[in-house]
Formats: structure tokens, sequence, C-alpha cells
């Protein structure tokens, strides 16, 4: 029951805010010692389990190929061709933007999209550009923060439930070496994925419907808030 | 016949070489422990090759584990206080980016594409070949891709120096710091987990709460255990070890005769969903809160707690009806 309290260690690490490198490498030190594994067999295990699991750090080969791409104009390229999806209501356009987020997480290309890299410059903007375009009225500050808060999670639900439908992609290949070094078995990666993908529909099944819900939440948290203060109706909905 | 080894030398060496430009990076305030890092971790994939050697017993050269084990925690010691820095990055203007993007339009994303296609070409068309290390054709396809990608990328932009991807993905490594380093470090943490016996204790646990032979039960302890497990660590690559070894191989696969592919992929998405719901997933919840500049730090873990427990439930369902 003892070596549980590695477990703690992890919790406390977390939640104490303490650097995630640091906390990790402590507790696997700590846990190893309380499970009855000398100094030498503890260094033995990081060293060996290191050397099984590089192949989750493989993809910093990509890196070169993406960082040439990108001084070249990819993400220019890139917000070009979203940009030309204009002319939707939030909900459909994150629900796009989740689509087209699964799908090329599902090529492997993990890394073209992110909160850094779209979400603050590109997606969020435009989903509250269309929010406010087809409410006919400015947000609110707390409708504001629901919109930046949904595109986030358009982007982070899309690349989850995408990128396991790739089969070179960190948690698959972490699958197939646990395995492989544990269980002495042949995983085949392609199976793997395959699995992944009624995962992925579901996924892009609840968060889309969620999405497009959020269309009618703002048409009516806005009318709500025009009522009460008594203020002129948005323009629109005369209709 | 390609090895994967030769892959993960070739990885080794894109670190030593980052290594070495980040030692020369005046503008980079802890540029030599920088370099050391990296450096050191480069060294690690090419000596990993001789403790992988002594692990699987399957000939060629050996070495110690203990001197890596050594390394690895001079690497944590190294993140883990704050040793990493950033030099400038050499990188061209907004201006200039504009400009390309116009001039190249969407052929710019060839290059992209290459890379999941050639890994695809490999792993299906050439898997069979002998042209791959068995089993091992989609990781080397990545690798293939990349190197492919690199050369597509190079005569599609008209760029002829070398030196100015490696400049790049330099800037990206050295932005990523020890976030690069971390989900591996995580995969060293699952495995010590599970030699120190945490995998068998929960276990143990598990098994006398649940009755036996109870495969649906099972399940939903697996499932449920990957999803709790990944709030706690914030990571589903540290939960599912644990919960591999304390439920998933045991029970539902050895026990209860599940498809292996089925019962991993989908306990792994489950600790996804997990990960949807844990501020302890810094990176993915905490982030982009700040990057978006919103008052509620928790304002993307609310928007997708009501998305990821519905999938919670299907991962279990998909699992239960068809993993058996």
């Amino acid at each position: 029951m003892i070596v549980l309290l590695g477990v703690v260690v992890v919790i406390l690490g977390f939640v104490t805010r303490r650097n995630p490198v640091l906390v990790v490498g402590v507790a696997g030190v700590f846990t190893g010692l309380i499970g009855g594994m000398n100094p030498l067999e503890v260094l033995a295990a990081f060293g060996r389990s290191f050397a099984d699991s590089r192949s989750v750090t493989i993809f910093a080969v990509v890196l070169p190929v993406i960082g040439l791409l990108e001084r070249y104009g990819l993400r220019e390229q890139a917000r070009r061709l979203i940009g030309r999806l204009g002319g939707l209501s939030a909900g459909r356009f994150l629900t796009v933007y989740l689509l087209v987020r699964q799908v090329t997480a599902a090529f492997g290309l993990t890394s073209i999209a992110g909160s850094a890299q779209t979400v603050r410059p590109l997606v969020a903007p435009m989903a509250e550009a269309a929010a406010e375009r087809t409410t006919g009225a400015p947000l609110s500050e707390r409708l504001r923060e629901k919109v930046r808060s949904h595109a986030a999670s358009a982007d982070t639900v899309g690349v989850f439930f995408g990128e396991d439908c790739f089969i070179a992609i960190g948690s698959i290949l972490l699958i197939t070496g646990f395995v492989d070094s544990t269980y002495h078995q042949n995983l085949e990666p392609t199976q793997l994925a395959l699995w992944a993908i009624p995962l992925a529909v579901c996924a892009f099944l609840i968060h889309g419907a969620r999405l497009l819900l959020l269309d009618r939440q703002l048409q009516r948290d806005m009318a709500l808030a025009a009522a009460e203060h008594d203020l002129p109706l948005p323009k629109g909905t005369d209709k | 016949m390609i090895k994967v080894e030769w892959l993960y030398w070739l990885v080794g060496l894109v670190f030593v070489v980052m290594a070495v430009q980040m030692a020369a990076d005046r503008s980079n305030p802890r540029r030599w422990t920088s370099a050391a890092f990296w450096g050191l971790l480069g060294l690690a994939f090419p000596y990993g090759t001789g403790v992988a050697n002594a692990t699987a017993k399957n000939g060629g050269w050996t070495l110690p584990a203990e001197p890596l084990g050594v390394a690895v925690l001079a690497l944590i010691v190294l993140a883990g206080f704050n040793f990493l820095g950033k030099g400038t990055p050499v990188t061209s203007t907004a201006e200039e980016r504009e400009a390309s993007a116009t001039r190249l339009g969407s052929k710019i994303f060839i290059p992209a594409l290459t890379v999941p296609l050639v890994a695809i070409v490999c792993a299906s068309a050439l898997d069979t070949s002998g042209l791959f290390e068995t089993g091992k054709a989609t990781l080397l396809g990545l690798g293939v891709g990349c190197l492919v990608a690199l050369a597509v990328g190079m005569l599609v932009t008209g760029e002829r120096r070398l030196s100015v991807p490696l400049h790049a993905g330099r800037s990206m490594l050295e932005a990523m710091g020890s976030a690069l380093l971390l989900p591996q470090l995580l995969a060293v943490l699952g495995s010590i987990f599970a030699l120190a016996g945490v995998g068998t204790q929960v276990g143990k646990i598990v098994h006398n709460v649940l009755p036996d032979h109870s495969q649906y039960l099972a399940v939903i302890a697996y499932c449920v255990g990957m999803f709790l497990f990944t709030v706690i660590m914030g990571n589903a690559f540290a939960a599912f070890p644990v919960m591999t070894a304390a439920i998933g191989w045991p029970v539902l696969i050895q026990q209860m005769h599940g498809n292996p592919p089925a019962v991993l992929a989908l306990g792994m998405l489950a600790g996804f969903s997990g990960t949807l719901c844990t501020p302890m997933a810094a990176n993915f919840n905490i982030v982009p809160a700040t990057l978006l500049e919103l008052k509620d730090q928790y304002g993307p873990i609310k928007a997708q707690i009501p998305t990821a427990l519905p999938l919670l439930v299907c991962s279990t369902v998909i699992m239960a009806v068809f993993a058996f």
C-alpha cells in the first residue's frame, strides 16, 4: 500500500504548482525507493524506461520542416484559407473549425494549429465577430468569455479526438511501446488508430452539437439582456 | 533493412546539432546550460540503443542502463530548476511572410501534407516489403516522411540553405523547452510506478471491490479509473501504464480475452476525457485561458466538461459492446 504515496507526491507537486519536470523526477525516485529498489536499480529503471520510450519524442524531427514552412508564411496562408469561411454564425464557424482540427490532426498535422498559433489570433476573434454579426449587438463581458472558452474547447477537443486516428502520434506510440516492452507483444499501430475512429465521430457529434447550441444560447441571453435593461432590441430581431 | 534505431540516431543528431547552435548563440542568456540539456538529450538517443539491446537481449552491442539513468536525472535537474533559455529567433518579418504566402499560395501546404502521406504509404504499402524493420514501418515512415518533406519544402519555397530549417526548428525547440520532454518523462514515471507495484496495488484494491467475472464492471473500472487517474496526474500518458497494469491487461485482456487494440485505444481515450476536465493539464486548459485573457481561469474546462462526460460514457459503452 505504501507505494501509493508516490501518487500522493504527484498530486501534491501539481497542486502546489511546482515545475512538472521536477515533480515527475522526484515522484519517480521516491516511488522507486519506497517500492523496495536500491538506488542503482532506480537509476537503471530510469535509464531503461527512457530508452524504451524514445519513440514518444521522435516527433521532434518534424520541427525543422514546420519551422521552414512557417518562415515562408504557412500560418498566413492558413489564415487566408480559413478567412474564406466568413459569413457563418459563431457556433457554425466553431463546428467547422472543430472538424478541420480533427481531420488535420487525424493526418498527423497536430502542430499546424493550437491555442497560441490559431485560437488567439484567429479563431476566437472570428467567432466573436460572427456572434456579434448574427445577434446584431456587442457581446457582454460574460458572453465574450463564453465564446472565447468555446473557441479554446473546439481546438482541444478536436486535437485530442483526432490525433489518435493517426498512427505515428505520441499516444499511439506510447501504447505500442508500453505493450511491446512490458508484455512482449507486437501491437500494430494501425489497429489502435482504427479503434480511435468511432470515438472521434462521437466527439464530433457531441461537441459539434454543443457548439451549435451555443448560437441559440447567445441569441436568448442577448434578447433577455436587452429586454431586462429595456434597451432597444438588437437589429434584425423584428423580422 | 532500415532499422528504427537509425531513426533514433537521426533524432539524436538533430538535437546535438541544435545544441551546438545554441552554444554559439550569444543572444541566449543561458546558452551553456541550454546546450548541455539538448546535447545530453541528443546523446541519450544513440546510447539508448545499447540499453534497449541489453533489455531486449536481441544481440548487438549493449550498454549499462545506470549511466543513462544519471543522464535523465541531469536532464530533470537542468529543466526542473529553469536552466533552459531562449535565444532571439532568427526568422522572417510579418511582411516577408505575407509576401511569400501570396507568392506560394496553397503550394505551401504540399510539404506539410507530405509527412503524413509518406508515413501512411510506408505503413500500408511498404510494410510487408522487407524494407523496414518488422512492425516499425509507421515510425520509420514518419522519419522518411520528414526527410522527404524537408526536401520538398526547400524545393517549393526555393530555400537553398539547410541552416534555415535547422534554425527555425531550434527556435521551436527553445520555445517548447522542457514541455517537449515531459511526455517521455511521464512515460518513464508510468513504468517506474508499474515496476514499484503501484498498478498491482491499485489492481488489488479494484479486485477486492469488483465481483469476479463481471466483465461490464471491469470495463467501467478501467475506463473510469483511466479518467480519474488522468484528472489527478494531468496526463493520460502517466495514467495509462498504471491502469493498464492494474486492470486493462490482466483482467480485460488476459482473463476476459478482450481485443487488445480495442481495449487499449479506448482506455487511452477515456483518459483523454479526463484531460479535458483537469487544471493539472495546464498546457491544454490553463495556458489557453491565459492566452485568451479570460478572467475565469476555468472557462475552457467549463466549456469542455459537458463534452468530456458523455465521451467517457461512449468509450465505456463501445469497449463493453465491441471489444469482447
